[in-house]
This record gives C-alpha cells, sequence and structure tokens, in this order.
C-alpha cells in the first residue's frame, strides 16, 4: 500500500472530526447558567382572564415544570400529546405562552386539551428574556424551594421523562 | 532521462499552481472574514474600530424609529447593553421589534453601528445560533455580577 | 391504514435493500451466479415498496389525515392541490423520503438500462447502491419517520412555509435530489471496479452517460433554485454563496470534473485512479451537503430545522460511506499500473488542468463553508464568510478554465504540435480580445475592463468551439454532413461549452451592470434608474386565499413610451409569515424588477426597491445549454453499441475462465 493513497482518507478523517465537534456544538443544546440558581419570578397575566395575575409565588412548596410554548410551534404541537400525559401523571405544569395570538392559544387548548394548571401570556417576551429562554418548547423543572433544577430545549418526549424528568422529580419530591 | 524532466516539470507547475491558489484563499479569507460580536462585546471595546463585523442580538422593543427618508434607527440589546444601529434601505420581511437580528456594519465615530447589511430570523422557530449565545453570554455576565 | 402501510413499507423495503446489498455482493465475490442473479429482482422489489411508501404518504396529503404528524405540520386544507403533491418533499422527513425514493429509481434504472454490462457489475453496482439504501432507510425509520401518528388528532394541518408555496420550487428539490442521488451510480461503479479489481478504461465507459445525467438533474435543480431565489425572496439576487447553495454546486463543480476525466480513462485509460477518487468525492459531497443541510451544523437563511440525534446519525453513515470507500480506494489504487504515456501539449494535459482547477476550485468552496465551523471548533471564535471571499476565490480561478475551454477541445489526444495549434488559433485570440475591448464601449453606459474580459472570454469559447466543428469538415465533405456526422457526444461538448460562454456573458454583465436602488416613493412620483422611468401609481390592499396583501402598481417607461406595468406585492400569510413576491419584466437582454419594502407614514408612500439587471437571464439560459449538452452527450449511440460488444467479449472470457 502506497502513502500517497491514504492521504484523502486522512485529510477525510480529520474532516469528520471537526464535523463532530460541530455537532456537539449544536446551538440547540446549550447549558443554562440557570440551573440551580433561583427561578426568575413569573408574574404574567392569565390567558382566560388578563385581569389575573399568574404568578410563580403560588407554587411554593411544591415540585413543578414551566412549559413556554406557542401555536406557531409546530415543535409544541408534537409535545402537547406528551403535555397532556404528564397531567395526566399529576404533574403540575405552567404554561407560558409566548408571543402568541390569546384566541389561537384557547382554541388550540380547548381542541387538544389543556395540560397546564394556569397559563400565563407572554407576548412581549418579558418572563421569557428573564429565563433565558432561546426558543419554543422549553421547560424547567422547579424544585420546592424555588429554583431551577433541569432545563430542557426542544420538546419533551417519553424517553427524557423516563430517563431524566421522573427520577430527577421523585428525588426532589422527596427533598 | 526525458520523462523524468517532463515529471519534474508537471510537479513544478503543479506546485507553483497550488501555491497561488492558496495565496487566492488565504488573501481572500484574510480580507473577507467578519466577526461576531455582541452589544456587551461592543461595549467592552472587543469590537474592531476599523474593520467590518456583524453585531447580533435583539431588536430592543420600542426602539425602531423611522427618518424621513429610507434611513431606519433601532437599538440591538443582548439585554445586558444596548448598540443603537443606523441602516439605510429596505429591511427583511423578518424584520421586527424584539426578534433576533444581525446587523453586518461599521462603528459609526459617535457610538452608532453603520449596519450595511440587516439580516432577520428565517422561520419563527429558529434564531440564529450567535444571537442565542450572545443572549447566554450577557446572561452569564448579568448572573455572575449577583 | 393507509400510513400504516406505509411504514410497513418502509421496513420491507429496508428488508429488500439488505438482500439487495449483501446476496449480490457476496455472490459476486465468491463467483456464485444464482446469488448474483438476485441483484436484479431485489433492487425492483425495493423500488416497489419504496413507491409504495411514497405513494401513502402522497395519498395522506391529499385525503388531509392530519392524524399523521408530518401531513399535520407541512399541509392545511386551504392548500391548492399542486402544494400538497410538493408538500410531501417540502420538510425534512418528506425530503428523505424522496431522497431513498430516488435512490430506488436510479438504482431501478441501473437494473433495466444496463443490459449491455456484465451480470457480475451490475451485481457490484446494485450491491453498493443497496448499502447506501440501508443506511438511508435505517436513518428514516430510527429518527425521522414520515408515517408517526399525533395521538391528539388537530382538525387542522399547519401552513406550509410561504417561501415554499412556489411552483419553482416545488420542482427544484425533485431535481436537486435526482442529481444528488444520481452521482450514487457513478460512485457504485467506481467502488464495483475497485471491489471487482478491475479498474479499466470499460468502468468509465459505462458510468459515463450515468454521470452526465445526474450532472443535467443537478444542474437543472441548482437553475432552478438560483431562479426561485431571484423572484421569490425579493433580494433581486441570484446566488448567495449561501452554504445550503454551496452544497448543492460542490457536488456539481467535482462532477464536471469527473465528466472530464471519466472521458481521458475512457478513451485513454489514463487518470484511472484519479477518475475514481473524483465519483468517490462528487458522491461524498452529495451525502455531506445533505450533512451540512440536515444536522443544523451550520446557520443558513434555508435551514431547515434542525436535530442533533440526526447529525450525529448522518456523520456515522458519512463516515462508514466515505471512510471505507476511501479506505478500498488506498488499498486498491496503489495496485493500478498506469503505463499510458502523453505529452505536455496533448488534449490530456488540458483535461488534467481543467481537473485540477475544478477540485482546487471545490476545496475553495468546501473550506469557506466549513470555516465558520472550523473556527467554532478550535473556540477563535463565531465568525461568517461572506460572498466576497468566494467571489474574490472563483473568478480568479475560474477564468484560466474558461480560456482553456477553447484549447482543449482542439488539442490531440496523447501528443498535439503546440506551436502549430498556437498559429492557428492566434486570428481566434485577435477577434474574442477585439471584440471584448470594444463591445463595452460601445453598448454598455460605461466602460468596464471586467466586462471585456467576459465578452472576450465569451467570444473565445464560441469561436474555437466552432473551429472544433470546422476541423471535422475534412476530405470535402459537405458542411452538412459534417453536422450529420458529428457525434452526439460532440454536439454535447458544443452545447454545454456554448452553456458556459452564455452563462459567462450572463454573469459578467449582470454583476458589472446591475443598477439597484432602495426610495422612498409616493404615489405619482417617478424615478429614473438605468435609462427608465419608474412610476409609482400606489399601493392597493387585497384579499388572497391564505394571505392578506398589498399590491403596488408600477409604470415603466423608456423615452416616453410605456414599457410595461408591474404588480410587485407584499403578503402576509396567516401563519404570521411575511413574504415578498417581486414585479419582474423578464426581457432577454436585461430585467426589471421592482420590490416593495414597508409603508412609510400615511401619505401611501412606500419603500421600494428597483433594479435594472442587463442580461441575467443569460445566466439561467447558459445552464440550460449545458443540461442541453449533458442529455446529448449521454445519449451518444456509442455507448450502448460499444457496451454490447464488451459484454459479447465479457461473457467469451468467463466461459473460457469456467
Amino acid at each position: 500500500m502506497k502513502a500517497r493513497f491514504l492521504i484523502p482518507l486522512v485529510i477525510f478523517l480529520v474532516l469528520v472530526v471537526f464535523l463532530a465537534i460541530g455537532l456537539t456544538r449544536d446551538p440547540r443544546d446549550v447549558p443554562s447558567v440557570l440551573i440551580n440558581k433561583e427561578a426568575p419570578v413569573i408574574s404574567l397575566p392569565s390567558l382566560y382572564d388578563e385581569s389575573q395575575i399568574v404568578s410563580s409565588e403560588t407554587m411554593k412548596g411544591r415540585v413543578w415544570l414551566v412549559n413556554v410554548w406557542g401555536t406557531w410551534c409546530p415543535e409544541c404541537w408534537r409535545e402537547h400529546d406528551f403535555l397532556m400525559y404528564l397531567k395526566n401523571e399529576g404533574v403540575p405544569i405552567v404554561g407560558i405562552d409566548w408571543r402568541d395570538d390569546s384566541d389561537d392559544a384557547k382554541k388550540m387548548l380547548a381542541q387538544q386539551g389543556n395540560p397546564f394548571i394556569a397559563v400565563g401570556i407572554d407576548p412581549e417576551s418579558k418572563a421569557v428574556m428573564d429565563w433565558g429562554v432561546y426558543g419554543a418548547p422549553e421547560t424547567f423543572l422547579i424544585d420546592k424551594k424555588g429554583f431551577i433544577r433541569w432545563k430542557h430545549t426542544g420538546g419533551l418526549n417519553a424517553e427524557l421523562w423516563r430517563n431524566e424528568l421522573k427520577p430527577l422529580m421523585a428525588q426532589l419530591e422527596a427533598e | 532521462m526525458k520523462a523524468r524532466h517532463k515529471r519534474l516539470g508537471f510537479v513544478v507547475a503543479g506546485l507553483v499552481g497550488l501555491g497561488l491558489a492558496t495565496w487566492l484563499v488565504v488573501n481572500a479569507l484574510d480580507n473577507n472574514l467578519s466577526y461576531f460580536f455582541s452589544p456587551t462585546e461592543v461595549k467592552q471595546n472587543k469590537a474592531p474600530a476599523e474593520h467590518i463585523f456583524r453585531l447580533g442580538g435583539l431588536v430592543e422593543a420600542g426602539s425602531l424609529e423611522r427618518g424621513k427618508e429610507l434611513t431606519i434607527r433601532f437599538n440591538v440589546t443582548d439585554n445586558a447593553y444596548r448598540i443603537p444601529v443606523a441602516y439605510t434601505g429596505i429591511l427583511p420581511d423578518l424584520f421586527a421589534e424584539g426578534q433576533g437580528v444581525i446587523a453586518q456594519g461599521k462603528m459609526g465615530t459617535n457610538g452608532v453601528f453603520i449596519a450595511s447589511e440587516v439580516l432577520a430570523k428565517h422561520d419563527e422557530n429558529y434564531m440564529p445560533p450567535e444571537v442565542a449565545d450572545a443572549l447566554e453570554q450577557s446572561h452569564n455576565a448579568a448572573t455572575g455580577a449577583n | 391504514m393507509i400510513p400504516e402501510l406505509g411504514h410497513i413499507a418502509l421496513i420491507l423495503a429496508l428488508c429488500m435493500a439488505l438482500v439487495q446489498s449483501i446476496i449480490p455482493l457476496v455472490g459476486a465475490h465468491k463467483g456464485i451466479a444464482s446469488w448474483v442473479a438476485v441483484a436484479k429482482p431485489a433492487a425492483q422489489a425495493n423500488l416497489l415498496f419504496m413507491v409504495i411508501a411514497y405513494g401513502c404518504l402522497t395519498y395522506s396529503f391529499l385525503v388531509h389525515d392530519f392524524s399523521v404528524s408530518y401531513v399535520a405540520h407541512n399541509s392545511n386544507t386551504a392548500l391548492p392541490t399542486l402544494y400538497l403533491i410538493s408538500g410531501v418533499w417540502g420538510a425534512h422527513e418528506g425530503s428523505l423520503l424522496f431522497w431513498a425514493l430516488t435512490l430506488s429509481l436510479w438504482t431501478g434504472a441501473v437494473t433495466v438500462f444496463s443490459r449491455s454490462v456484465p451480470d457480475v457489475m451490475v451485481a457490484r453496482v446494485v450491491g453498493v447502491m443497496g448499502l447506501v439504501t440501508v443506511g438511508f432507510l435505517l436513518f428514516m425509520l430510527l429518527t425521522s419517520n414520515p408515517f408517526e401518528r399525533l395521538i391528539n388528532v388537530p382538525a387542522e394541518g399547519r401552513e406550509l412555509n410561504p417561501l415554499l408555496q412556489d411552483p419553482g420550487l416545488a420542482i427544484h428539490p425533485p431535481m436537486l435530489y435526482m442529481g444528488y442521488v444520481g452521482f450514487s451510480v457513478a460512485f457504485a461503479f467506481a467502488i464495483a471496479a475497485m471491489l471487482g479489481g478491475r479498474l479499466d478504461a470499460a468502468w468509465a465507459r459505462w458510468s459515463r452517460p450515468w454521470t452526465n445525467v445526474a450532472w443535467v438533474f443537478l444542474t437543472l435543480g441548482i437553475a432552478l433554485g438560483s431562479w426561485w431565489a431571484y423572484y421569490e425572496l425579493g433580494w433581486g439576487g441570484w446566488w448567495f454563496w449561501d452554504p445550503v447553495e454551496n452544497a448543492s454546486f460542490m457536488p456539481w463543480i467535482v462532477g464536471t470534473a469527473l465528466m472530464h476525466s471519466l472521458a481521458v480513462t475512457e478513451k485513454r485509460g489514463a487518470f484511472k485512479a484519479w477518475t475514481v477518487l473524483l465519483a468517490i468525492f462528487a458522491f461524498s459531497l452529495s451525502l455531506l451537503g445533505t450533512f451540512l443541510v440536515r444536522s443544523g451544523v451550520l446557520t443558513s437563511v434555508h435551514a431547515f430545522a434542525t436535530d442533533p440525534s440526526r447529525g450525529v446519525f448522518i456523520l456515522i453513515f458519512l463516515g462508514t460511506v466515505i471512510g471505507g470507500s476511501l479506505l478500498l480506494y488506498s488499498w486498491r489504487a496503489a495496485q493500478i499500473k498506469s503505463t499510458v504515456k502523453f505529452d505536455i501539449v496533448s488534449r490530456e494535459t488540458g483535461l488534467l488542468l481543467n481537473n485540477v482547477i475544478l477540485v482546487v476550485t471545490a476545496c475553495s468552496v468546501l473550506l469557506g463553508t466549513l470555516y465558520p465551523l472550523i473556527l467554532d471548533a478550535l473556540g477563535a471564535g463565531k465568525i461568517s464568510v461572506g460572498p466576497p471571499y468566494f467571489n474574490s476565490v472563483f473568478v480568479p480561478l475560474t477564468v484560466p478554465l474558461a480560456f482553456l475551454v477553447g484549447i482543449g477541445a482542439l488539442m490531440r489526444w496523447k501528443q498535439d504540435d503546440g506551436q502549430k495549434l498556437f498559429k492557428r488559433l492566434i486570428p481566434h485570440f485577435v477577434i474574442s480580445v477585439a471584440l471584448g475591448l470594444i463591445a463595452p464601449a460601445v453598448f454598455a453606459p460605461t466602460y468596464s475592463l471586467g466586462a471585456a474580459l467576459g465578452v472576450g472570454l465569451a467570444t473565445w469559447i464560441i469561436l474555437t468551439s466552432t473551429q472544433w466543428l470546422l476541423d471535422r469538415n475534412t476530405a470535402g465533405r459537405g458542411l452538412l454532413q459534417t453536422i450529420r456526422n458529428t457525434p452526439r457526444g460532440g454536439w454535447g461538448m458544443l452545447f454545454g461549452h456554448a452553456g458556459i460562454a452564455i452563462f459567462i456573458i450572463g454573469v459578467s454583465l449582470t454583476s458589472i451592470y446591475s443598477v439597484e436602488k432602495d426610495v422612498r416613493l409616493e404615489p405619482g412620483q417617478d424615478y429614473e434608474l438605468g435609462g427608465y422611468v419608474f412610476h409609482f401609481q400606489g399601493v392597493e390592499n387585497f384579499r388572497g386565499p391564505n394571505y392578506v396583501g398589498a399590491k403596488g402598481t408600477i409604470n415603466i417607461s423608456k423615452d416616453g413610451e410605456h414599457v410595461v406595468t408591474v404588480s410587485p406585492e407584499k403578503r402576509n400569510y396567516s401563519t404570521g409569515m411575511p413574504m415578498t413576491e417581486a414585479g419582474i419584466d423578464a426581457g432577454l437582454t436585461r430585467d426589471l424588477f421592482v420590490a416593495l419594502g414597508e409603508p412609510l407614514g400615511d401619505d401611501g408612500a412606500w419603500a421600494v426597491r428597483l433594479y435594472h439587471k442587463p442580461f441575467v437571464r443569460w445566466i439561467w439560459l447558459g445552464c440550460i445549454f449545458m443540461s442541453l449538452g449533458g442529455l446529448l452527450a449521454a445519449s451518444d449511440r456509442r455507448y450502448f453499441k460499444l457496451a454490447r460488444k464488451t459484454r459479447l467479449a465479457e461473457n467469451e472470457s468467463t466461459v473460457g475462465a469456467a
């Protein structure tokens, strides 16, 4: 085997290494700096009655999820079924309806079920900015003391629930 | 002997050609790269004063101002600092307040970024990774200060 | 039920692909004739199941089955039928299904049209293509199943991205995919030849028409994409050096090199190892393009939704296919002994130069595309490589190539008399230079050396190509007879090269003489640009089927005479996605292009973008000529004749060996 015929292979392998590093740098998979920090306070008008305030204060002492969504986001559609499943499992989820048309949002929840115990609307990205959200859907797990313990960018699914979220929630409930 | 010379000729010509091509590529890369900076980095004077760069962040809500002609002013923010931007021309379809944006241009003398090109994100699910990164970093800085 | 049927068909297609790859490859290796014979029926069965799967998805679209996640996300009941059909390949899962279907189609075509190729060779080719099919089907079934169901069925589907609601874009991806995937045939022939240990001129002859056809599809696909970007994105540009565009352009460049290198390998038996390498490169770049677009490692204005797990899968797939073939190459290519000699002044050298320039160009495009990724991976900051980089590298590299186009075809194989050739071409050269220098001075508003270069090069290519045809007119035959006697391959070359000339004219004149202006116009106001007066009448609001729009009316006149009225539109789709529809008046020598920006104030004034773009149509016209050339060359009769002869000889030799 002559060495010069190996040159293309070597160059290609170097390229693969860079592509692999590029993959690990996926912009959607950035760890949040907010993990294990106190969660920003949520205080948003409710989707169903804008004079009511959806507040994170009422959730003190519980282990709960914050889910950022919008009817414009196809991944949220995909995720919706699973959120309904979580609701049936008894997981309290507070929804933040981000940059959305309230009527569309109500229609979607009426048609496909409402997995949230409360939905706040955030048309101007106020809360979403505080939470450092990149895009929808994004989900945060808050512990009893009001600290963010886990975060996921993108849609939730059964695998994540089984492997990460469920064990972590059980542990936090026990704390 | 003759064949050997011919071969040598090919090799030399090849090397010269390759050298020229490499020079061309390196030279062009050198002149036409634009680095990406966030408003925080610009405030910290990390961005070049004389060279074109890309400024990314969110278009600050309520900051969009139209002049008489086609000049538009708005602020780009990473929620830590804001940089005023001036741009003359037609904005892309998806440009909107509160949304991610990348502006390419140079810093003007008065602290206003003079954009020659404005790119808005392409669909509602997509934020340019650079912008996401810049927001993350300013978040880092903000929480680090606490 | 139908979506499940589609899913099952996909799984069966995967099984067939496994059969199609393993049995014939092993059979060919061990010399088991009955195993070799499995190749064709298995490939055809695979095609059948792929067609069924694809049909099922199309059916789900047509009957609005929103229980299928992909259908719900990419169509709704208001969508016209054309976009229901094109919606099938409009997003990630469906476009992968289309990719795989295309691959099966090409494989099926190989089984039908390769009667003249020995069975063992066909079995290997089909087997290699089967392996690639296995990879794609696994990818689809594991990470991107298009038939996935939603538990809660939405009453209405989502809007298809309005950018994709366009006839031009409806057919652009299929063309592009046919081209991308078509290079898999050349790739499979190269791998098969290496597996068989017979890297001779025969494999080059067999894969030439396939390469040509794939190249034609790719050319048309790229041209359509460029045309679409021109009129749909509203920016008036025709090429943006966007990573996704580059992803299709790199295989095209290498494919072009491959076509020329195959010619040398077929006719002279030279460059054998190099040609094999190019075949691997062309297909690898197609795969790399898929990786770049699908994995989201690069930021692009075209990027579809991204998903890291998909990226990991494609990267592993990429590594296996390309790494494996390069490994095979390093082993087999070392055994090739090239004894073919040629002189410095010969067509071989011309084609070698063509190859070197094209490959260097492809590398520079690859470097520019991947450089941001590499720097980011090294932690050296986030950068972007802009169009100026590509332009300043691409132009100096391709100008000598365009000059060579003329000479290369006129040079003789093996050895030519340089001085004689030089003397013969002096008049052509003088005319080209003169015409190039004079044309801009006479016809253009301002003088430009760039335009002179463009016109000069185009003239040079046309003159030398004509000379090639005249040279065939020997021994006192009539011109008509010469034309009749010139083989299709020759006409293919002429058309292809003429296409290059037309393309050069288009690119150089458009980039130099285009005038663009963003202006504020009030109703009744005029603006003059490029000798034309644009009279802005105003904007009216209207309602479309799934959008609200504003339509402007602009009367364009020249020297006081009305030329045309254009109606650019600004649309807001019900998804909230805004769209610009430019008003374009197309012409052979110039396009007038008007796009609406946004309303300014309450007095009816709008920001309007005006363009005068001379000769922009020639860019796509050139591409059409090149494609015609490719088709003519692929249909050359001698492939079929020669191939039959080879087969006879081949069969005799196998019989003799047995």
